[in-house]
């Protein structure tokens, strides 16, 4: 089922959390709402899901309008940061919620649970309390109990955001895995943009309320649509009046049309990769990534003066 | 233990100090058993009611903004610092003879009942406020999402985490309401087998003399209390089981 936004506006008091926002999301994708904290990118997904109501602009679910929609009629599945487990049920009983909720036929909750107990990979925990679980695995129940009813949308509110590193990106790929077999149309929240570039099919970058820009992270990476972009999704310094990644410079030892002249001030080898840091005659600072067998071909060294050539900069129109 | 287990000590040395027979007599003597079933009776109703008026004011001070709330919020600990015979006199005047609401129910059973309410409601209140200021909002709109109307989140969500909280806050309520005195020696006008609690049996036993007989129906008091409170206990723990 699509999800369609459009001109969504919301404030609190005097704040503007959301301005004017519009987004697509097509049938059975997995989008994420990408952002720095306080951009307006929950306060979205909860409109979305129906727990907060927009000012202005409507929601459309799968073609319908549901901006009045209560959430307990849009069968949409939310998954929060901080779980919001139903410490007083076992796994089982909090997976099954949604089921009972719908009076449906105990033979077949109980069925469902298992299928989803498996689908989560927590078998051998249905009897036990949320209290006796990892992070990780709280979470899990978390998005088995979302998923239980079969939504048609699953929202996912920073789904990662408490867990740390490692456990992190297991669950991220897992998330994509389980995407692949579920096809559920999926929105999540992150502030991550590694996350956001590794698992999803489209994101869309929310700054102050607005959506800066949609798309895959291909287009964004590759054709970002403002400074904002450009340095949210992937690193990005200013070259002269332009901004380049710094996997975009090249480094000569001599001079040529459209170069800077700048002096290695320092190297670091990153295993596979190397990085020099330089200084220009402004005294700016830059950075240059490059691969091992270039930096070794070439041989560098500190003090050294190159000429920085930027291969795909961009210049943006000051943004008011 | 020497300040709490002394005056113990010394209150059933007294209810016994005249023999288990005369023990037995004077707390099975009609009017302490009557006393008794009036003073317990009353005192369950007000816990009943209290724990559903005291849950609902615990909500509306921890889930609604009003105009006036911190007033409000200050004014529920008012029975705990108002001496309760303060509390009886404005009792009398509000409920008694001289209504000026109009409503009379000096020395009736009523008039315990609502006495009562007065002095431990906000032993419900000030237990079920912190439980709910502690309850994540996130567990109801995960509720709701998952397709729960309200009453059906209250009900399998919100209820079960409060409960333990309401539980304890009425078994304080139940044994604050056993002995209360003060509010009621006023207001109920103490007529034996009609409106007589056992707190004011007890007094008008000393009253005439009879210290053992006083000091019988007292342990019996305090064995009620003390059962409340292991009671209290027990729902601690079973109300804290999932968490550990």
């Amino acid at each position: 089922m699509s999800i369609l936004v459009r001109n969504v506006s919301k404030r609190f008091g005097d704040f503007v959390a959301l301005d004017d926002v519009s987004l697509d999301a097509e049938s059975g994708a997995l989008t994420a709402l990408l952002g720095p904290s306080g951009s307006g990118k929950s306060t979205l997904l909860r409109i979305i899901a129906g727990l907060e109501t927009a000012d202005e602009g409507a929601i459309l679910l799968g073609g319908k309008d549901a901006t009045a929609v209560a959430p307990q009629k849009r069968n949409v599945g939310f998954v929060f940061q901080h779980y919001a487990a139903f410490k007083h049920m076992t796994v089982r009983d909090n997976i099954a919620f949604g089921l009972k909720v719908r009076k449906r036929p105990k033979a077949e909750i109980a069925e469902r649970v298992d299928e989803l107990l498996n689908l989560v990979q927590l078998q051998n925990f249905g009897h036990r309390y949320p209290a006796q679980l990892s992070g990780g695995q709280r979470q899990r129940m978390g998005l088995a109990r979302a998923l239980a009813p079969e939504p048609q949308v699953l929202l996912l509110d920073e789904p990662f955001g408490a867990l740390d590193a490692r456990v992190r990106s297991e669950l991220r790929e897992w998330l994509r895995r389980l995407h692949d077999v579920v096809h559920v149309t999926t929105v999540f929240v992150t502030h991550d943009q590694d996350e956001a570039m590794e698992i999803s099919d489209q994101i869309a970058v929310i700054n102050h309320g607005r959506l800066e820009q949609a798309g895959s992270p291909r287009e964004l990476y590759d054709n970002p649509a403002s400074e904002f972009v450009m340095t949210f999704v992937g690193d990005a310094q200013p070259l002269g009046e332009a901004l380049v990644r710094p996997h975009d410079i090249d480094l000569l030892t001599e001079p040529v049309d459209g170069a800077v002249e700048a002096m290695i001030v320092r190297v670091t080898l990153l295993g596979r990769d190397a990085k020099v840091e330089l200084h220009d005659a402004s005294g700016a600072e830059l950075v240059v990534l490059m691969t091992r067998d270039r930096f070794d071909d070439a041989g560098y060294w500190r003090g050294q003066t190159v000429w920085a050539l930027p291969q795909r900069e961009r210049v943006f129109a000051e943004t008011a | 233990m020497v300040m709490v287990g002394l005056p113990l000590a010394a209150l059933m040395w007294e209810a016994t100090s005249e023999g288990t027979q005369s023990f037995r007599d004077a707390v099975s003597s009609p009017e302490a058993v009557a006393a008794l079933k009036l003073t317990l009776g009353a005192s369950l109703a007000v816990a009943v009611l209290n724990a559903v008026l005291g849950t609902i004011t615990a909500w509306v001070l921890v889930r609604d903004d009003f105009r006036g709330k911190t007033v409000v919020n200050a004014i529920i600990d008012l029975p705990f610092a108002l001496p309760t015979i303060v509390a009886g006199l404005t009792l009398l005047a509000l409920y008694g003879p001289t209504s000026p609401v109009g409503i009379d129910v000096a020395f009736s059973r009523t008039s315990i009942v609502l006495a009562l309410m007065f002095v431990t409601l906000p032993f419900v209140v000030r237990t079920v406020q912190p439980v709910l200021q502690e309850l994540d909002p996130e567990l109801e709109e995960a509720a709701h999402s998952l397709g729960a109307s309200t009453w059906t989140t209250f009900r399998r969500i919100v209820l079960p985490n409060i409960l333990p909280g309401i539980l304890s806050g009425v078994a304080l309520a139940f044994a604050k309401a056993v002995g209360e005195f003060g509010s009621l020696v006023i207001i109920t006008g103490n007529i034996p087998f009609e409106t007589e609690v056992s707190s004011v049996h007890i007094y008008g036993r000393i009253e005439s003399g009879d210290s053992a007989g006083a000091a019988a129906v007292a342990v019996v008091l305090l064995a009620i209390s003390f059962a409340t409170l292991v009671s209290i206990g027990v729902i601690r723990h079973f109300a804290t089981r999932h968490d550990r």
